[in-house]
């Protein structure tokens, strides 16, 4: 911080810090906003179905879940948009029963992003800083330092509509920013950029997030997105949470089949439960054979389902050059399809015996990272795929 | 390419052809004779073909003339102001209250005093505020009054009520598109950065209206400064416009030249005016979308 520039955006303090300086454990922070079994009504339509959570502080949280979840909803009910049904929603400790959304320390960054059209560039940023007893050059360096820091500096003066839909986005982060919110709401922010953009600014919003040290909760439908960008995830699906955790355990360990399937791509094959021992269950998979899923990979599986089911990420398996040895399990099988995409391909994979069960063939994704000067299995080729049960996923 | 423009260009003279030719012959050849007649001699109950600036010096000489624009300027801004703020209410109850698969009903009904004559909207207010009008006889027959009020019709008060509701539907439908262009999410981020929702209507809502106030202030304005009716039924000649004078001249006294160029004069007036409003509003309102 330059020391010409007495008022930083950045919050002091951020979350707690051991004594190397590395934030705490998350589990371990204050909770910042915590929703005590939050039920929405709209008419007839049950929107939240008993929302339970706590958010802490300086966390990248998102909500995740398919459009009409309730995921929006909930973030405006954080926010002070909606009111709730019934239950609680705290900010910092604070019951928000009775506060308006112009009092909560939230603010939020609009799907649309809410730019002012009548105002410049620099007055929309400035716009919640009527209040601020500041001198009117105080608050100016303030804008201005807001918006070098989403790397809008000199944009100040342009007018609103002349901007760009990724500098619209940045003005909105800065003109939240400056407010030094406790929590800074985003509602599908990046759904509007073309890829490449969206790309770069969630890299961007990760390192502002760490910069600030503010509690960040982000709603999108975009799965990769929410893995790409935080520290926790809530899954949601028809008004309910269906798994709260950190990112990599979602991927790895989803709790349900639905999330499983959700969240990236997943492969999904019959499977016939012979037994439970000590350390886990025996199944019989077609393409597998008999063997043992560890306890910790035993999730459910939901209603509506056929009956029980293995799954397993693409890139959990590996295809096998032609005279590898195999390093652990191995099956064998022939290549139906091959989907390229540079730097990965996936082949579908055609187990043999896949249709023991049903008489329906399964064929299985897999994903291999391609290697320059190595070649690319052919199409209807036979191949061997190496496996380990500690890879797949039990839906029960 | 250029050919296909050519023909493009011909095709759309085709089409706008006959509203074209309607507008000139209705519009703007009226509109050059009575410029061309203020320019001209009048001869008792003729009109001599030489040119003479003489009947815009009359006017401008004339202070009846003076009195009657200023009257008409001050009458068509109270009317202006009248309509376009009880129309702000409405336009914002019909654009932010009414639930969408009503509004359209709600137009409707807005609509409906169109449905009679202005002439007989005019008059009908002379039937509630006359002598023996409803007003009158309502409180009459109330027992508050014992002698009809006086004071109801003939007047500048009852020239403004009269025009206020003529032009109602004028001012109500550009404020009420105005509002409903206002992306909703805009009030939001005034909430959500921290103003009341009285300081957010009056930092967001209003600023963004303010293109359909301006046209509707256009809108009222402009027609309310040559009305002709409302002075004359509502006014009871009491309080003459403008266009009363020009309506004498041109039709009592038969002279033609003289009305033209105050009927010029008035309309240049009031093209002034109008641009000034345009260039001010324009200069420190800084409206766009």
């Amino acid at each position: 911080m330059n020391a010409r520039n007495p008022m930083p955006v950045v919050r002091e303090g951020g979350p707690a810090r051991d004594e190397h300086g590395r934030p705490t454990p998350i589990e371990t922070r204050r909770v910042m906003i915590e929703c005590r079994n939050v039920h929405k009504y709209y008419g007839d339509y049950h929107a939240l179905r008993g929302i339970d959570l706590k958010i802490r502080e300086a966390e990248f949280f998102s909500l995740l879940g398919p459009s009409g979840c309730g995921k929006t909803t909930l973030l405006r009910t954080i926010a002070g948009f909606e009111d709730i049904g019934s239950g609680v929603v705290l900010i910092d400790g604070k019951d928000m029963a009775n506060v308006p959304a112009n009092v909560r320390p939230t603010n939020m960054v609009f799907q649309s992003y809410a730019i002012f059209p009548h105002l410049t560039v620099a007055e929309n940023v400035a716009f919640g800083l009527r209040r601020d007893p500041r001198s009117k050059a105080e608050k100016a360096a303030a804008v201005e330092e807001a918006l070098a820091m989403v790397g809008l500096r000199g944009y100040g003066a342009r007018a609103a509509h002349a901007l760009s839909g990724g500098q619209r986005q940045r003005v909105a982060l800065a003109r939240a920013l400056i407010l030094k919110p406790k929590v800074l709401l985003l509602d599908e922010p990046l759904s509007a950029l073309d890829r490449k953009m969206r790309e770069q600014m969630q890299v961007e919003l990760i390192k502002l997030q760490r910069q600030v040290g503010i509690t960040f909760v982000l709603v999108t439908h975009d799965q990769e997105e929410a893995l790409v960008m935080s520290d926790r995830i809530a899954v949601m699906f028809e008004g309910e949470i269906a798994q709260l955790s950190f990112a990599e355990e979602l991927y790895t360990r989803p709790a349900s089949r639905r999330v499983a399937d959700f969240i990236g791509v997943m492969n999904f094959l019959p499977a016939r439960i012979l037994g439970d021992t000590e350390t886990g269950v025996r199944v019989d998979v077609p393409g597998f054979g008999e063997f043992e899923v560890p306890a910790a990979n035993v999730s459910r599986a939901d209603a509506g389902d056929s009956g029980p089911s293995v799954g397993f990420r693409p890139e959990a398996v590996t295809l096998l050059t032609r005279d590898a040895p195999a390093p652990n399990r191995e099956t064998a099988g022939a290549i139906e399809e091959i989907v390229y995409y540079g730097d990965m391909t996936y082949y579908d994979v055609r187990l043999d015996g896949s249709a023991r069960f049903d008489g329906k063939g399964h064929p299985i994704r897999v994903s291999m990272r391609n290697v320059f000067g190595r070649d690319l299995p052919d199409l209807g080729t036979r191949t061997r795929v190496s496996w380990s049960p500690g890879s797949l996923i039990l839906f029960r | 390419m250029a050919t296909g423009n050519g023909s493009e260009a011909a095709q759309g003279l085709r089409m706008v052809a006959p509203p074209l030719v309607y507008a000139i012959l209705m519009l703007a050849i009226p509109l050059l004779t009575i410029l061309t007649f203020s320019f001209l001699k009048d001869g008792y109950q003729t009109v001599i073909r030489e040119f003479t600036f003489e009947n815009y010096l009359a006017v401008w000489a004339d202070p009846i003339f003076r009195t009657l624009m200023l009257r008409s300027l001050w009458v068509a801004g109270l009317v202006t102001l009248a309509t376009v703020v009880l129309a702000f209410p409405v336009a914002y109850f019909l654009s932010f209250v009414v639930a969408s698969r009503h509004k359209a009903m709600w137009i409707f009904l807005i609509t409906i005093p169109f449905w009679t004559s202005y002439l007989i909207r005019v008059f009908l207010w002379k039937v509630i505020l006359g002598y023996n009008g409803v007003i009158n006889s309502g409180l009459k027959s109330l027992g508050i009054i014992e002698q009809p009020l006086s004071f109801l019709l003939y007047n500048t008060g009852s020239i403004v009520v009269t025009l206020a509701h003529a032009y109602a539907p004028f001012a109500i439908l550009p404020i009420y598109v105005a509002l409903e262009k206002i992306d909703r999410s805009l009030l939001e981020a005034g909430r959500d950065l921290g103003e009341s929702r009285l300081m957010t209507f009056w930092r967001v809502t209003l600023p963004l209206a303010m293109p359909g106030v301006l046209a509707a202030v256009l809108i009222v304005f402009i027609p309310t400064i040559g009305d002709y009716v409302t002075p004359t039924l509502i006014g009871g000649g009491k309080i003459p416009m403008v266009a009363n004078l020009i309506q004498a001249q041109m039709l009592d006294i038969d002279n033609k030249p003289l009305g033209s160029a105050i009927a010029v004069t008035a309309m240049g007036i009031v093209g002034v005016l109008s641009l000034i409003f345009l260039f001010l509003n324009r200069r420190f309102l800084r409206v766009r979308q």
